[in-house]
Formats: structure tokens, C-alpha cells, sequence
């Protein structure tokens, strides 16, 4: 028993802002999900956010320095998993080109970008899940948000996982893999833009008749539910991570109070 | 055309209130991107085509003073002139100057966003020459004296009605009961006035899509014919083309080609392939006595060797715009100058200066699909990236959006007091929203909750919950 546990893989969990800020229940799922994986998971306090913010706002001054800070805090660990591709792709693709005039950080940042994983892909290709114990009987559609889906080729682990969630009934979404017009600051700086897009998007989303849409980001996700909500329209809205750990009971929809 | 990218806000409020243009932009959405799939699809050797793609051209650009003199010589070898031009300016004088010698009155043109870029139609117009655009879209524009608003459908943002209204103000001797409902009778109807003007033409002034070093011929793909009479008609034929139009080899030509229509149209290949190389050879059966060829570089040198020499990689497709949800919602002429959607948010702040161009960059989700459908493989949301580098070091972004992101870094490099103020913010925005779960208003979070409501967070932090837990076990 004590081999069996010094064996289990050691995971920095990766919280990313807003699910710590917003949605303190993905973090929670997320635990739950890599430990019956069977990985130990510890959350490293000095962590803040990815620094997306500053790295798309072109300040790389600050974004070095967090991405310094974020390597230091969590490149010890076996894994690094993020409940986002945002953030996960942040960490793992763009982090090391923040080091390109500086050798001894860009292969200190070569091995962390090694390390890193999003949530549910991290489950099934590096842990081998095939299915999770858990229940939702409801009709969901899910959205593939943008940078997991094309930076991190995250695509069918969510469906394959969310297939085994007893009761759930996946309806597909057209335009699943269209950008829901979040993009970070994008959404205040060109909010007229941005609403054009997610208007779209919540279009399709009424259209494929679900009850509830699934996506792996925050970002996405309360951009999606805020637009929903201020058209009435009555889908909820949750992070995969809560139906796959079995914690919807734990927590109402985003933006709602009572439980779905 | 005139640049109107400093009020891109603006532009792209008044398009997103558009009717006309919403629905034409639906076009876009519906047509190219499924077409572009499925012949993507089709071939199996799509993405090593691709990566082949890339690879020529990285090679080219790489040596391509070498190409550049190349193709020179063969081009003069084979009876043609070249010409060099640093500026826009440079490029119409040396257009002006070979129709005058010529005695041009009237100019077809293929169609060129080169000649879009430079200004050349209001140009030649001041000098007393017409110009007459021989391909369809834009022909229609330059009816309503419009910019084209894509590089490859210039006239995609207008409906079929509005060109049907156009025709009928310009063409006064269309019969007011001509039908003119299905588009091939509007393709017929323009067809039959440009005829009389391709005979007329004493230049023909055309793009390139390539201008091939191993033989000094430049090639053009078109899928209405239309090049080919602006080019074999008239007595001289110019074609305009910036310099990284250049590729080594026939057999690299062929292998890119592949990729283009693909891309562009969905196409395998477009209608019209034309390969000229230097003026009419006594034994050819047709075309123009005099071949000149003008290079434009316009601002482009200064891309090699910086972080955006891999947009000159482009072959000007089209896809990053058909795929972009920016350029979904409004349209080409919201970015205010000649090239839209992601390759223009990376050229137009190099060719015009980041200064002006500079929302096009900002303007982005980074959602990635440009790249991912590229067929040159540009990392066009790196490159819009490495524009919001330039602006912020400059201090041309916005001072407000610098001190927010100040503000926000502060806290972001110190996890302690970060986990303390935010612990403190999020019980507030909690507690303030008990009952509703969201806000329909918030200060300072105007641009959100203008169009949608904003979550209100759980309560606790995640941070905070976590190490209470830590703390008890």
C-alpha cells in the first residue's frame, strides 16, 4: 500500500483565475477527477493566473514575470493540469517562446511546457480514463473553445468521457468548434464585435435543443451564460468538469441560483 | 483607397447595423468554409502539401534578392522589362509613364489588390486614362466607386439586389424589363459591356499570383477568362506585383497551386491558369507587343527578418478571412484599407504603420482558425500578437487599457496579496448578487454587461477554501 502510494504521479493543479475567482467547484471537480485517476494532487499557493492579459495585451514584461513564477511554483510536480485549454495551452505552447533571447529559462520552460496538460484530456490520454461515475440526466450540447480545441487538439476526450455519464444525452452543437467571441479582453474592447459572435453562438445553442451547455473554460463559459441569461433563453450553463466529477448537486448553473 | 482604420469602432458599429451587408455576410459563413473543407478533405496529401508550401517559400524569402535578379533576367531574355518600384508612388509613375508612351486612353484591368493597394484607378483617372475592371465583383464596385472588401470576392459584401440596382443606374440602356434575377443574367449583362471595352483597351494591366524565377513568366488564376483578354488584347501588357510574389520553380508554382483554389474557393483548381512569359513572339498567334513588369515593395522589405516575414509567405487566398468570426460579423471595409480580416490586421499595420492600423490586431479573439486553415501555414495570431508588442512599447494602446493591465500585473506577480484582495472582491460581487446569481449592471465592467449579464462568483476563492481544508486535515 505505501509503494502503491509513493507511485501515484504527483499533480500541481493549475486552478487558473477564474475558476479560483468564479467557479471555486471546477477547482474541486478537477481534484477529484486527477485523484481517482490515480494521481496525488497538491495546489501550489504562489499561483495567480497564466498571464494571458498582459501576453495579449503585448505586455511581456509582466507576462515573463509570471510565467517565471508559475514555472518556479509548479516544476517540481509530475504533471501541471489546468481545468482550462486556455490557460493549458498559455502554459504549455506559448510559455516557452516567452524565452526565446534567454537559454537557461527557455529549457527551464521547455521541461514545465512538457509537463502540462488540460483537465480532461489529461484524464484520458495521459491517465487512460475511459468513463467516470457519475450521473445528469439531461440533454447537453458541449462547445470545443477555441485554444483547446486547436492548440491542444481537444476534442473527442469530452465527448468520450461525457458518453459514460449516466443519463446524459449529448446533442451535438453546429458550429461547435466557432469562437463564442469571448477572447479575453476582446469582449470589453470590442464589445460590439463580441456580441455579434456569442449572439451566433447562443442562436445555435438555443437551436440544438439542449438543456444544458458543457464547455472546458471559464472564459468561454460565462461569456456564453451571460449572453443566454440576457436573452432569456433557458439552457444552463456549467464547466465539464462538474458533470464529469459528479458535483452538480454541489453547485447551481452558472450565473443561476437554483440547482438545474 | 482611402484609409479609415483609425475609426474601425466606428466602422464596424455601422456594418454590424447594416442590413444589406448582415445578410450578404451570411454568404461568406455558408459558401467557403464547407467548400474549402470538403476539397481540403478530398486530397489526401492536403497538409504535407502544406507544409511543402511553407517550405518553398521560407526558402525563397530567405534568398530572395537571388530570385528577385533571376527572374529579372529571364524576363528580360524573353523580350520583357522590369521594372522596380520602392513606393506606391514609384509604381504609379512608372505605370503612368508606359500609358502615355502608349497613347492609352483606356485600361483593362484583372483584377490586383496590388493596384487596390497603390491607388491606381483614381490614379490613371487624374491623368486622363480610364480604367475598366474586367472581373466581375470588380467591375460591380467600381460601378458604386467601392473598395473591394476581400482580397478574392471584392464584391461579397453587397447583395444581388444591389448589384441588380447598380447595373440598372450605370447601364442606361439595360430594358427596365430585362431580368436580371439570377445571377448568371447579371454575369451575362456585364459581360457584354465589358466586351466592347476589352476591344478598346490599349493597356492591359493585370496582377500575379506568381512570378516564376526559373523562367521569368507570371501567372495568373482567374475563373472568368477576364485576365486573359486584359492581357493577349491590348498592345501592352503590365503586370503588377509585389515582391514576395516570387517563386523559384515551375514545379514550385504547381505544388502551391494545389493549395490555392483549394483554399480559397474550394476549387481544385480555378477555370483560368495563364502562364505569360514577355511580349508576342513572332510566331505567337496573339498577344502584346510590349511585356513590363513592376515590383512593388511598399513597405515589405522591412518585414524581412522581423517577427512578421512569415506573412509574406501569403498567397492571398482569402481562407484566414472566410474563417475569421471578426470579419463574420463586418465585413472587409470596417478595417479601412486594402487588405482585411487577419492577414490585413498583419499587413495593414506594416504597410500604413501600426499608428493607424492599429485596433486591426487588437481586434481578434485569437481564436486560431485563421492559422489553422492557412495554407501557408502563418501564424497569424502570433504576428497580430507581436503588433500589440509594438503598440504597447510605443504607448499607442489605449491609456486606459495600459493602466488596467498595470494594475492588474501588480497583483498578478504577488500571490499573497492577490489571493487577499481578491478573496475580499469576490465575497463583495458574492453577497451583492445573493438571490439573482448574476448582474445585469456593474461598474466598470460596461462593455460586458451592455450585451450580457455577468456570473457572480460562489464566494469563496478556491484558494481560500483550499487552504482551510489544508488547515483542517
Amino acid at each position: 500500500m505505501a509503494d502503491d502510494k509513493a507511485r501515484r504521479p504527483k499533480v500541481g493543479l493549475f486552478v487558473t483565475c477564474l475558476v479560483d475567482l468564479f467557479r471555486p467547484t471546477v477547482g474541486f471537480a478537477a481534484v477529484k477527477l486527477i485523484e481517482a485517476s490515480g494521481c496525488d494532487v497538491e495546489v501550489p499557493a504562489a499561483q495567480t493566473c497564466c498571464g494571458q492579459p498582459a501576453y495579449n495585451s503585448g505586455d511581456t514584461a509582466d507576462t515573463r514575470a509570471i510565467a517565471e513564477s508559475v514555472i518556479a511554483a509548479f516544476e517540481s510536480y509530475d504533471y501541471v493540469v489546468a481545468p482550462s485549454g486556455s490557460c493549458g495551452g498559455m502554459l504549455k505552447i506559448h510559455y516557452p517562446s516567452l524565452f526565446n533571447d534567454d537559454p537557461a529559462w527557455k529549457s527551464r520552460a521547455e521541461v514545465f511546457s512538457a509537463k502540462v496538460h488540460e483537465l480532461v484530456s489529461f484524464l484520458t490520454d495521459v491517465r487512460g480514463m475511459k468513463g467516470v461515475d457519475a450521473r445528469f440526466p439531461k440533454t447537453v450540447t458541449y462547445h470545443d473553445s477555441c485554444a483547446g480545441l486547436r492548440e491542444l487538439g481537444i476534442r473527442d476526450q469530452p465527448r468520450t468521457l461525457l458518453a459514460s455519464v449516466e443519463g446524459l444525452e449529448l446533442k451535438e452543437l453546429n458550429g461547435a468548434n466557432v469562437c463564442c467571441g469571448f477572447g479575453g479582453t476582446f469582449c470589453v474592447k470590442y464589445a460590439d464585435i463580441s456580441n455579434a459572435i456569442v449572439s451566433e453562438k447562443t442562436k445555435e445553442i438555443a437551436a440544438s435543443g439542449a438543456e444544458t451547455l458543457l464547455a472546458g473554460d471559464m472564459g468561454c463559459l460565462m461569456n456564453m451564460a451571460g449572453k443566454l441569461q440576457r436573452e432569456k433563453r433557458p439552457v444552463s450553463v456549467r464547466h465539464v468538469a462538474e458533470v464529469l466529477a459528479d458535483m452538480t448537486g454541489d453547485v447551481p448553473p452558472i450565473g443561476e441560483t437554483t440547482s438545474d | 483607397m482611402q484609409i479609415t482604420s483609425p475609426e474601425f469602432k466606428q466602422n464596424a458599429r455601422a456594418a454590424l447595423a447594416d442590413p444589406n451587408l448582415q445578410k450578404a455576410l451570411r454568404h461568406v459563413r455558408s459558401n467557403f468554409i464547407d467548400k474549402r473543407a470538403k476539397a481540403a478533405g478530398a486530397l489526401p496529401e492536403f497538409e504535407a502539401l502544406r507544409d511543402n508550401a511553407r517550405d518553398i517559400k521560407n526558402h525563397t524569402l530567405a534568398h530572395l534578392d537571388l530570385y528577385l535578379e533571376a527572374y529579372e533576367d529571364r524576363v528580360r531574355q524573353a523580350g520583357g522589362e522590369v521594372h522596380y518600384a520602392e513606393t506606391a508612388e514609384t509604381a504609379r509613375d512608372i505605370i503612368r509613364s508606359i500609358c502615355e508612351r502608349a497613347g492609352a486612353k483606356t485600361v483593362t484591368k484583372g483584377k490586383s489588390m496590388i493596384a487596390e493597394e497603390i491607388n491606381l484607378n483614381d490614379y490613371l483617372e487624374e491623368h486622363g486614362i480610364t480604367p475598366v475592371e474586367t472581373d466581375l465583383g470588380e467591375y460591380i464596385i467600381q460601378l458604386r466607386h467601392e473598395p473591394p472588401s476581400h482580397i478574392i470576392a471584392p464584391a461579397v459584401h453587397l447583395t444581388r439586389e444591389q448589384v441588380e440596382e447598380s447595373f440598372r443606374k450605370s447601364h442606361t440602356d439595360l430594358a427596365p424589363d430585362r431580368d436580371l434575377t439570377e445571377p448568371t443574367e447579371l454575369l451575362a449583362e456585364a459581360r457584354a459591356k465589358l466586351r466592347e471595352r476589352f476591344l478598346a483597351a490599349d493597356v492591359g494591366i493585370t496582377g500575379a499570383n506568381f512570378l516564376v524565377a526559373e523562367t521569368g513568366t507570371s501567372v495568373i488564376v482567374t475563373n472568368e477568362g477576364n485576365g486573359d483578354l486584359t492581357q493577349i488584347l491590348p498592345r501592352v501588357h503590365i503586370v503588377i506585383a509585389s515582391i514576395e510574389k516570387i517563386t523559384p520553380t515551375l514545379n514550385d508554382v504547381s505544388q502551391i497551386m494545389r493549395l490555392l483554389a483549394r483554399s480559397a474557393t474550394g476549387q481544385d483548381m480555378s477555370v483560368y491558369t495563364t502562364f505569360s512569359t514577355g511580349p508576342r513572339r513572332p510566331e505567337d498567334p496573339d498577344g502584346p507587343d510590349e511585356y513590363h513588369v513592376v515590383i512593388l515593395d511598399n513597405g515589405r522589405t522591412g518585414m524581412l527578418g522581423s517577427d512578421f516575414q512569415e506573412a509574406l509567405r501569403c498567397i492571398r487566398c482569402g481562407a484566414c478571412m472566410n474563417h475569421c468570426p471578426v470579419y463574420h460579423a463586418i465585413g472587409g471595409h470596417a478595417y479601412g484599407w486594402v487588405y482585411p480580416g487577419p492577414i490585413g490586421a498583419v499587413l495593414d499595420p506594416q504597410l500604413i504603420g501600426v499608428d493607424k492600423a492599429g485596433n486591426l490586431p487588437n481586434a481578434s479573439t485569437f481564436c486560431g482558425r485563421c492559422e489553422a486553415v492557412c495554407p501557408m501555414r502563418i501564424p497569424l495570431p502570433n504576428m497580430m500578437r507581436h503588433w500589440r508588442e509594438r503598440e504597447f512599447e510605443r504607448h499607442l494602446s489605449p491609456a486606459v487599457a495600459r493602466y488596467g493591465i498595470g494594475f492588474w500585473a501588480f497583483f498578478a506577480r504577488r500571490p499573497r496579496l492577490y489571493q487577499w484582495a481578491t478573496r475580499l472582491a469576490m465575497r463583495v460581487l458574492a453577497n451583492r448578487a445573493i438571490g439573482k446569481g448574476r448582474y445585469t449592471s456593474l461598474p466598470l465592467a460596461g462593455g460586458w454587461t451592455k450585451y450580457r449579464d455577468f456570473p457572480a462568483p460562489e464566494g469563496r476563492t478556491f484558494q481560500e477554501q483550499w487552504s482551510a481544508r489544508r488547515k483542517a486535515s
